[in-house]
C-alpha cells in the first residue's frame, strides 16, 4: 500500500513497531537510548495518521489544470511570497512530450503572455499538459528531520511549518527537500514554503491556491474524513505521488500524472 | 529586498540549462561553506599526523609534532567562523545548544566540535607543553612570563613522577584523540551523505573519502609549512622526516583517490536516473575543477611526482634540493586538489535540479559575506593564530633540537617532545 495516507501503510507498521520495540529493549535504560530511537524514521518523525483529529492531504487533478497560474499569483498575495521570480510556495509546470519521446518543461510565468500560445499545429507534440507543484507535506518530512534547532516542525494535523522564529537560516531543509519546496525569504532570511494556507484552514477556510483555482484542479482535505473532498477525489481516480522511492510519503496526490514528471 | 542577491539571480537566469524547479536558482551553499570542510579536514589530518607520532612511534616525523598540533588547533579556531557567519541569523546559532534536534545531523556540530576542542586538542596541547610553560614562566620576564605562568595553570611541578603522568596523560588522550578526529570529519561527510534528496552527496562512501581527503589535506599542509617556517626561522629542513611524513602522504592519497574511484564506478555501473544529468555537469560545469584540477593536478601528478622521487632516490641519487622542490610543489598540488574537491562536493552539489532535468550556476561574489575576499581573510586567519600560537609556545626550538640528535644519533637519544 504505497499510497496510503498513512505513512508507511499497515503492513509496514507492524514491521516498525518491532524494529522499534526490539531496538527500544536493547537500548532500553541507556542514556542515549532515546538519542539513538530518534535517528529511526519510525520514532522520530513518521507520523501516521492520527484516528481521531485532522489529517490534512492535497489533491492535484493535473488534466484540469490550463496553467492560468493564478493559484501562484494568489499564493504570493495571500502569503507575502516575494514578488520576484524566484520565491514560491507553489507553481506550475508546463510539459511538453514530443513524439522522439524529448520532454521540454518550463515553469510558467504569470506575468508574461500566456502559455497557451498556439501548440495545436505542431505535429510533433505528443501531447502537453501542466503539473502544479507544491510542498508535498510529506509525513515522514525529511526537511524536518535535518533542521537542527526544531525550526522546522509538523503539526498534530499533519502540515510541515517554520517557526520564523527559531529558524538560524542555516538551509539544510532547503538541501533536504527532495521537490524543490523551499526557499529562503530574502527579508527574514529564514526559511519558507507552503503552509496549506494554515491560517486560513484552521478558520475551516480552504487555502488560497485553491480558492481561485477556476477549474478546480486544486483539492483540499482531510484525509481522515471519508466525507471530504479530497477522500473523495482519491476514491475516484488512479493515484500517483512524486518521488515515491524516496520515502517521504507526500500527501500531495497526483491524478493523471504522466510518468515523465519528477 | 535584498538587491544585490536579485541581481545576482537575475544574472543567473540566462546560464540555466534545461529545467530546475523555479526555488533552485539560488546556490544555498557557497563558497564559506566549502571552505568549513576544508579547514576541519586540516584539522583532523594534522592530529591525525601528531597521532603517527605519539602512538605509532614513527620518531622520524617527531619534529612535525608540536607544529600539526598548533596548526590542528590554530584551524580548529576557525572552524565555526564559516559556519556562523552563513547563516541567516548568527544571532540565533546558540539555539542548536540550547535546543538541539536529535534527528538532525548538523544539530551535532557544536558537540562534536567542543569535544573535540575542548576534551582532546586543548588537553593534548597543554600536557605537552606543560613543563615547558613552567620553564619558560621562570626564566622568562613580562607578559610572556605571565602568560605561561596563567596557561601552565600555576602548575609548578617538574618532579620525575609528573613528568611521567604527563606522557601517560598523553598516550591516553591520543588514542582518545584518533577516533575523535575520525569522528570530526567523518561526521562532516556525514551532513552530507546523509541528504537523500541529493545524489550527488548521498553515498555511504562520503564521510570515508571525507576522512582521507582530511588526513591527505592535513598532512599535505603540515608538510608544506615545516618547509617554509623552518628556513624562515633559521634552520635546516630535516629530510628523513619529510621523506617519512611524504611517504604516508602518498599513501593516503592512494587510499583517498582509489575511495574517489570507486565512488565514480559505483555510480557509473549503477547508473541509476540521476546519472544523466550528473554526467552533463561532469562533462560541462564541473569539467575543470573535477576532472583536470582535482583529478589530474590535485592527485594523479602529485602521486606521480612523489612516486618519481621514491624510484630516483632508491635507484640513483636524487639531489636534496630537487627533492625538496619537487615535495613543495606536490604537496601545493595536493592542497589545491583538496580544496577543489570540497568545492565539486558542496557547489557541485547544487548545480543540478532535483528535477534532474537541468543545471544551475554558482556565481561567486567577490565582496560580501558569502564573497571571495571574506573567505581569503578566513584562510588566512588560522596561519595568523598560528603565528601568534608559535610565540607563545614555540615549536621550532625543539624541532631544531630534534633535528640534531636525528641526525647524529640513535633514535633512542631522541629527547622525548614535552620533556
Ligand atoms: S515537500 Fe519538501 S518541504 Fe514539503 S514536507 Fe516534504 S521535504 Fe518538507
Ligand atoms: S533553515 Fe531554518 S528551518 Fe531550515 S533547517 Fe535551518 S534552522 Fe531549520
Amino acid at each position: 500500500m504505497p499510497l496510503s495516507p498513512f505513512a508507511g501503510g499497515g503492513r509496514m507498521n507492524g514491521r516498525r513497531n518491532f524494529l522499534r520495540n526490539t531496538l527500544a529493549f536493547l537500548v532500553s535504560g541507556t542514556a542515549i537510548g532515546g538519542g539513538i530511537l530518534k535517528l529511526f524514521p519510525s520514532s522520530a518523525l513518521a507520523k501516521e495518521a492520527p484516528r481521531k483529529g485532522k489529517w490534512y492531504g492535497f489533491g492535484v487533478s493535473v488534466d484540469k489544470c490550463i496553467g492560468c497560474g493564478r493559484c501562484m499569483e494568489a499564493c504570493k498575495v495571500e502569503n507575502d511570497v516575494p514578488r520576484e521570480p524566484f520565491f514560491f510556495r507553489t507553481w506550475v509546470e508546463r510539459y511538453i512530450i514530443r513524439k522522439d519521446g524529448e520532454a521540454v518543461v518550463k515553469a510558467i510565468n504569470p506575468n508574461a503572455e500566456p502559455m497557451a500560445a498556439d501548440t495545436s499545429g505542431d505535429r510533433s507534440i505528443l501531447r502537453s499538459f501542466f503539473v502544479p507543484k507544491l510542498c508535498n507535506q510529506c509525513a515522514d518530512p525529511p526537511c524536518a528531520q535535518v533542521c537542527p534547532v526544531g525550526a522546522t516542525f509538523q503539526t498534530a494535523d499533519g502540515v510541515v511549518l517554520v517557526n520564523e522564529k527559531t529558524c538560524v537560516g542555516c538551509r539544510y531543509c532547503i538541501q533536504a527537500c527532495p521537490y524543490g519546496a523551499r526557499y529562503l525569504h530574502p527579508v527574514t532570511r529564514t526559511a519558507d514554503k507552503c503552509t496549506f494556507c494554515y491560517h486560513r484552514i484552521s478558520q475551516d477556510l480552504l487555502p488560497a491556491c485553491v480558492e481561485v483555482c477556476p477549474t478546480q484542479a486544486r483539492i483540499f482535505g482531510d484525509l481522515n474524513s471519508s466525507a471530504s473532498p479530497l477522500s473523495r477525489f482519491r476514491r475516484m481516480n488512479k493515484i500517483h505521488v512524486l518521488k515515491p522511492a524516496l520515502n517521504t510519503e507526500p500527501k500531495a496526490y497526483y491524478a493523471g500524472l504522466d510518468g515523465e514528471v519528477r | 529586498m535584498n538587491q544585490e542577491l536579485l541581481h545576482t539571480l537575475k544574472e543567473i537566469m540566462p546560464q540555466i540549462t534545461g529545467y530546475i524547479y523555479p526555488n533552485e536558482i539560488e546556490v544555498h551553499w557557497g563558497l564559506l561553506i566549502v571552505v568549513y570542510p576544508y579547514i576541519t579536514g586540516i584539522v583532523a589530518g594534522a592530529f591525525i599526523l601528531a597521532s603517527l607520532v605519539k602512538v605509532f612511534n614513527v620518531k622520524e616525523v617527531q619534529p612535525l609534532y608540536r607544529l600539526s598540533l598548533l596548526t590542528a588547533l590554530s584551524y580548529l579556531l576557525v572552524a565555526p567562523l564559516p559556519l556562523l557567519s552563513h547563516l541567516g541569523h548568527p544571532e540565533r546559532c546558540f539555539e542548536m545548544f540550547l535546543t538541539p534536534q536529535p534527528s538532525s545531523a548538523m544539530a551535532m556540530f557544536g558537540f562534536v566540535y567542543a569535544w573535540y576542542l575542548m576534551a582532546v586538542l586543548l588537553i593534548e596541547i597543554w600536557f605537552v607543553y606543560r613543563v615547558d610553560m613552567i620553564v619558560w614562566a621562570e626564566g622568562g620576564s613580562g607578559p610572556m612570563k605571565w602568560i605561561h605562568k596563567v596557561l601552565s595553570l600555576f602548575s609548578r611541578d617538574r618532579s620525575e613522577s609528573a613528568v611521567t603522568f604527563d606522557h601517560k596523560a598523553l598516550k591516553t588522550i591520543t588514542i582518545i584523540g584518533i577516533p575523535s578526529a575520525f569522528l570530526l570529519h567523518g561526521y562532516v561527510g556525514f551532513i552530507f551523505g546523509s541528504v537523500k534528496a541529493n545524489p550527488w552527496w548521498s553515498s555511504v562512501l562520503m564521510p570515508i573519502a571525507f576522512l582521507f581527503s582530511a588526513i591527505v589535506s592535513g598532512v599535505a599542509l603540515v608538510i608544506l609549512l615545516y618547509m617554509v617556517i623552518t628556513p624562515l626561522t633559521g634552520g635546516k629542513i630535516n629530510m628523513k622526516c619529510v621523506d617519512k611524513a611524504v611517504d604516508f602522504l602518498f599513501y593516503a592519497v592512494i587510499v583517498d583517490f582509489t575511495l574517489e574511484f570507486v565512488d565514480f564506478i559505483h555510480r557509473i555501473y549503477q547508473s541509476e536516473e540521476e546519472i544523466k544529468i550528473l554526467s552533463e555537469m561532469v562533462m560541462s560545469k564541473l569539467f575543470m575543477s573535477l576532472v583536470i584540477i582535482q583529478v589530474l593536478l590535485g592527485m594523479i601528478l602529485p602521486l606521480g611526482i612523489i612516486g618519481a622521487t621514491k624510484i630516483f632516490k632508491r635507484r640513483f641519487t636524487l639531489n636534496e634540493d630537487l627533492r625538496k622542490m619537487l615535495y613543495f610543489i606536490s604537496v601545493l598540488l595536493i592542497q589545491f586538489g583538496i580544496f577543489t574537491m570540497r568545492w565539486n562536493v558542496v557547489i557541485g552539489g547544487q548545480m543540478f535540479s532535483k528535477s534532474f532535468r537541468g543545471l544551475t550556476t554558482y556565481k561567486m561574489e567577490v565582496t560580501g559575506i558569502e564573497g571571495l575576499l571574506y573567505t581569503l581573510v578566513l584562510l588566512c586567519l588560522p596561519l595568523v593564530i598560528l603565528t601568534v600560537l608559535m610565540k607563545i609556545l614555540p615549536p621550532w626550538k625543539e624541532m631544531r633540537e630534534e633535528d640534531k640528535s636525528l641526525e647524529g644519533g640513535t633514535p633512542g637519544s631522541l629527547p622525548a617532545p614535552g620533556a
